[in-house]
């Protein structure tokens, strides 16, 4: 078997700062992973570029798709990359704002990458967004209301949803339950941990909470300064972390 | 008579030359918008400016034209680019579609169905389809590139939710062979199944936004839609009141203050010829 993704080297640097010093990172069809770290530590940069929306400066990513064919991500026509991103995977974004189109319904949310994959029979995009409103807890009979009429949590579930519509292969997440209120974000955790788990999705999520990284996560990789500093399976790293950045972030020193 | 004061349909040659080659191009590329150096016209934009310098441009001492305006020659606007034209080419004009071989117009196309050989000439005052969806100009590019037109398929679900039709009153948005995105603005729905492989050459200028687009003669024109919500054209459910057609695209006219209305052609030749027909047929 081969990893469903694998960043190779990526060197990303910002004027004065190394967002990405030299990180290699593989994912596994199926497994959640977890990257960790204080603010600025290059997170989401990662994130960004692993998902293809941002350019590494040094290095590469490269996507085994479902027929085991290896795609350079960023070497692809911008055509092949969008419809890579469409169809096999995933964004949730922390802010519902960059994942949502504010100004299109619930229903059309959900139903825009069904469009985008050529579907064009409106009875059955109805029925697919309302399925999904249901999976993601949502009321179906809301699927026509605009998205700020929704609760922040609500609309993290209906990011869920649009991401989710298309059945994609892998998922980013970055901060998904950012910014809500704790028992909001138990919720949403469990979900999308019982989503991940039915539907067999390997998923790579940025999170500065080290429950929610316990909660979800197979493995964890730790990020300081742009380099990581530690990985392993969840419970060994948190555990018995063995670098002292980890020390000092799992005993929760480090506020994110 | 030309007047001599300026050069022949009022453009210098240059300028012609220029907005002849956007339009080959556009032909080339049905659908795709081409930009254009616009020039200024002796008329304010939201006359037309786009529309006037198209047809100043391939308009020939021979060629015979005709100005709508909502389907009628006798509006302000369609006198004044008729007589403007009049004027500066010394060109035949006429009301009659049979006779024209140019046909500037503003919000219809002819009822008559057209033949080879003539030419519509659109003033178009948004060329750009994804234009309320994607305010960003460069992104749009970069869409019509990619033949990404998700995000209208989205427009038309959410109107289709909204209001439970799908039919836009107005620049419902077409594919144009089969490859790029159009808006046939600013025509009513009604009349997007003329634009499908007529005989007729179809040019669109936008004089503010500087584009000029194409369709050429028996090019594949499809409104967009969803296999369950088919795209109708939709007129109003009367007869003319003054033809009594029940197939042309009809206009409501109030007739008194006491909410008194009545539906008329808009094409007032064609209403004219049925008028006609009708009388001889008496
Ligand atoms: N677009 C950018 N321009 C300049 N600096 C950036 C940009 N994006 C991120 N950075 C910097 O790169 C570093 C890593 O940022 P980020 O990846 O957002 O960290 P995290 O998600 O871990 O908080 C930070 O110092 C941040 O200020
Ligand atoms: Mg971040
Ligand atoms: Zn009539």
């Amino acid at each position: 078997m081969s990893p469903i993704l694998e960043g190779q080297n990526l060197a990303l640097r910002f004027v004065a700062v190394r967002a990405l010093d030299d990180v290699s990172l593989a994912l596994w069809p199926g497994e959640v992973v977890a990257i960790v770290g204080e603010s600025g530590s290059g997170k989401s940069t990662l994130l960004r570029v692993l998902a293809g929306l941002a350019a590494p400066q040094a290095g590469r990513v490269l996507y085994h798709d479902a027929d085991g064919a290896a795609q350079d991500v960023h070497a692809l026509r911008e055509a092949e990359r969008r419809t890579l991103m469409r169809r096999d995977w995933g964004f949730v974004h922390q802010n519902a704002r960059d994942g949502l189109r504010m100004g299109v319904s619930a229903g059309g949310n959900i139903g825009e990458r069904l469009m985008a994959a050529g579907g064009r029979h409106y009875g059955n995009i109805r029925t697919a967004a309302a399925e999904w409103m249901a999976r993601v807890e949502m009321d179906p009979a809301r699927m026509d209301e605009a998205p700020r009429n929704f609760s922040g949590g609500m609309q993290q579930r209906l990011q869920i949803a649009r991401c989710l519509v298309t059945r994609p292969r892998l998922v980013f997440m970055d901060e998904p339950t950012g910014g809500l209120d704790v028992s909001v974000q138990a919720r949403l955790l469990d979900l999308i941990r019982s989503l991940v788990a039915e539907l067999g999705l390997a998923v790579l999520f940025v999170t500065h909470d080290i429950a929610a990284a316990r909660l979800l996560a197979h493995r964890i990789v730790v990020m300081r300064h742009g380099r990581i500093v530690e990985e392993g399976l969840a419970d060994r790293v948190l555990d018995d972390p063995q670098h002292p950045y980890t020390q000092l972030l799992v005993a929760s020193v480090l506020a994110a | 008579m030309t007047d001599p004061g300026y050069n022949f349909a009022y453009l210098d040659e240059a300028t012609k030359r220029m907005i002849r080659r956007a339009l080959l191009k556009a032909i080339a590329i049905p659908g795709h918008q081409i930009p254009f150096g616009a020039r200024e016209m002796p008329l304010p934009y939201g006359w037309g400016t786009g529309g006037i310098q198209v047809t100043a441009s391939i308009l020939g001492p021979d060629d015979t034209l005709k100005v709508i305006d909502q389907g009628a020659d006798d509006t302000t606007n369609a006198v004044s680019i008729r007589r403007f034209f009049h004027r500066v080419a010394g060109v035949q004009v006429t009301t009659r579609t049979a006779e024209a071989t140019i046909i500037q117009t503003r919000h219809r196309i002819p009822e008559r169905p057209l033949t080879e050989g003539q030419v519509m000439v659109f003033q178009v005052p948004m060329p750009e389809p994804l234009f309320k969806l994607e305010p960003r100009l460069a992104e749009t590019r970069r869409l019509h590139a990619l033949g990404d037109y998700s995000l209208a398929q989205v427009k038309l679900y959410e109107d289709i939710a909204r209001q439970g039709e799908g039919g836009s009153a107005y620049s419902h948005p077409v594919m144009v062979n089969h490859r790029y995105l159009m808006s046939p603005s600013p025509i009513p729905g009604f009349d997007n199944p003329k634009l499908h492989m007529s005989p007729a050459l179809m040019l669109f200028g936008a004089g503010r936004e500087k584009k000029i687009y194409a369709v050429p003669p028996y090019t594949s024109v499809v409104s967009l839609d969803f296999d369950d919500h088919p795209f109708r054209p939709v007129r109003a459910p009367h007869a003319c009141a003054a033809c009594g057609s029940t197939t042309s695209y009809l206009d409501e006219i109030v007739t008194d203050d006491r909410g008194g209305r009545m539906f008329v052609c808009s094409d007032t030749d064609h209403c004219a010829e049925n008028q006609m027909a009708r009388k001889a047929a008496e």
